[in-house]
């Protein structure tokens, strides 16, 4: 059993991030299970989302408190909350930055690794430098550092869920893949 | 085909697969998802059905009620207040033998205002005359939608199909979707022996006076017995077309078991893992999870407690003055008959506090430190 868990802020497509990877995962036959955090959500604040997979059915429908790893959407939220709460030792930390995993403090205790979803996302013209569309660039990062499953399921997934730019996405998603 | 749906589209999905003819609802959190995706359905084609849109709760059972009485597959669905505003109109329901099917999705009553899931919302409606399925998994939500169809059908009962907020309606799953042509074999159309026709005119729901009022009454408990047993039988039929049976109880690892978990909703499969983990360390435990609370399975559940030594009762919901229900039901089930265990009550899990596997494992040394179980009411995680 893997468990994640993501930090966005509410409008950054982060639960979307989620349930595009459960749809890829769940393409390699794997059981997945992905929820939001349980509550109201606002446009802008911080908010969490998880996934469970496992290679068998996943019975267990509490919450997730201590992931084996992080995925860390929106750099700001680094500073803002404590984003490594209940995180197993070793686990993974993935932050979508522009800056290198040695900068941030926690490296050493935990696995940081980064990538630049923002610039990934606004060269493929998903929004903008201000409010960037990163779920998709996330994701394709996500499935290949931790070696979740393919680049092509993930594609599908994207192109089943992704009603806007569905193409722009999935390069987007596959430029991420490769640079991570 | 696999998809992964929330579990509010899972009750969607069971209600386009089991072709309902009328869809009348009206939005509330947690349940908002299961009528946007049946008011697409309807909007383009993919469900032909009539989608009624309300004012209220109250007016989208009414609604289902004449679509009912008119001869067609109704479905609606709710949570929390908004079944607490039905309730005039669950009881019409009931008691006109009216066979709708509505999605339940549990969320604790107000004050304190809350959105977040326990039982007392559908519990409080037990003796409306409606069957209720309570159902633990995405899979099963679009599953016991068909099946409750089937069997609301056959009796003319109506049927609540209940999920937990949020740990099912808004939580991602792995749905293996029913063919459509499997479904149509296992659900033939609706067609009620009497129904509302101006060509053959027939009076519904009038005065009904003492010389024949108990005698509906009598006739709807009598249906309601034939329930078990056909909730068992139309399960074997659609495991022999889905692979997925469907019953009463769901009984893990009962059978060499000392100790049995009694639970239900998201909670009875969280218990499967914590089962598991205490068979690792030398307890002999199972879980019966009870799957239908209306029509009581009293006689699968006697079956499963006579072989065990203790058993201790899960609510996630407080009839305030009694305990956890769920908990006096399965006493009512074994009271009076011989060699039965003692049966502990636990309630845990208001208002969305979560039901983990230590839960259950703090239950567990609870229920085996005593030998008697002589506390009525033992709550699980409350801050005192």
């Amino acid at each position: 059993m893997v468990e994640i868990r993501f930090h966005g802020r509410g409008g950054q497509g982060t639960v979307v991030a989620s349930k595009i990877l459960a749809d890829a995962i769940a393409k390699e036959g794997k059981w997945v299970q992905a929820y939001p955090e349980f509550g109201v959500e606002r446009r802008g604040s911080p908010v969490v989302a998880f996934i469970r997979i496992d290679d068998k059915p996943i019975y267990d429908k509490s919450r997730i408190y201590t992931p084996d790893h992080v995925v860390v959407v929106d750099p700001t939220l680094v500073e803002a909350v404590d984003v490594t709460v209940g995180l197993k030792p070793g686990g993974t930390i993935i932050i979508n930055s522009d800056r290198q995993s040695g900068d941030f403090a926690f490296n050493g205790k935990f696995n940081v690794r980064t990538i630049d979803a923002t610039k990934i996302a606004v060269a493929h013209r998903l929004g903008n430098m201000a409010t960037p569309i990163v779920n998709t660039a996330i994701a394709g990062a996500v499935i290949k550092i931790l070696g979740l499953t393919k680049p092509e399921f993930l594609a599908a997934a994207i192109r089943e869920g992704i009603g806007i730019k569905p193409e722009d996405n999935v390069l987007a998603a596959q430029d991420a893949y490769d640079m991570a | 085909m696999k998809k992964v749906m929330m579990g509010n589209h899972a009750l969607s999905y069971g209600a386009m697969l089991a072709r309902a003819q009328v869809v009348s609802a009206y939005p509330i959190t947690p349940q908002t998802q299961v009528v946007e995706l049946l008011s697409e359905m309807c909007a383009d084609g993919t469900l032909e059905a009539q989608f009624i849109k309300v004012e209220s709760e109250h007016s989208a059972m009414a609604s289902c009620i004449g679509a009912s009485v008119a001869g067609a597959r109704a479905f609606t669905a709710t949570s929390s207040q908004g079944l607490a505003l039905m309730h005039e109109m669950l009881h019409w329901a009931g008691g006109g033998r009216h066979p709708i099917v509505m999605g339940e999705v549990n969320r604790a009553m107000a004050p304190g205002w809350s959105i977040w899931t326990d039982q007392n919302d559908s519990l409080s409606q037990r003796d409306t005359g409606w069957m209720q399925f309570y159902c633990s998994s995405n899979q099963e939500v679009v599953d016991t939608v068909i099946q409750a169809f089937k069997v609301a059908e056959t009796l003319m009962i109506p049927a609540m199909v209940i999920l937990d907020a949020f740990a099912l309606s808004h939580t991602y799953e792995v749905v293996d979707v029913p063919e459509q042509a499997l479904v149509d074999k296992y659900l033939p159309p609706f067609k009620p022996a009497i129904r509302l026709n101006p060509a053959d005119p027939r009076a519904f729901g009038g005065l009904t006076g003492s010389e024949h009022y108990m005698e509906l009454r009598y006739k709807l408990e009598k249906d309601m017995e034939k329930a078990p047993a056909l909730i068992e039988e139309t399960g074997r039929e659609y495991e022999k077309l889905f692979g997925r049976r469907l019953g009463l109880i769901d009984a893990y690892r009962c059978d060499d078991a000392d100790f049995v978990f009694v639970t239900s909703g998201t909670a009875g499969y969280t218990a499967r893992v914590a089962v598991d983990e205490l068979r690792a360390s030398g307890v002999k435990a199972g879980n019966l999870r009870i799957k239908v609370f209306r029509p009581f399975p009293y006689r699968q559940v006697r079956e499963v407690l006579g072989r065990v030594k203790k058993a201790a009762v899960l609510d996630r919901n407080c009839s305030y003055g009694a305990g956890g229900i769920f908990y006096q039901e399965v006493k009512s089930a074994v009271y009076s008959s011989p060699g039965m265990p003692p049966i502990f009550g636990y309630i845990a899990g208001l208002g969305g506090r979560d039901i983990m596997t230590d839960s259950f494992k703090e239950i567990a040394a609870h229920a085996a430190s005593r030998d008697r179980a002589d506390e009525e009411i033992v709550w699980i995680g409350v801050k005192k």
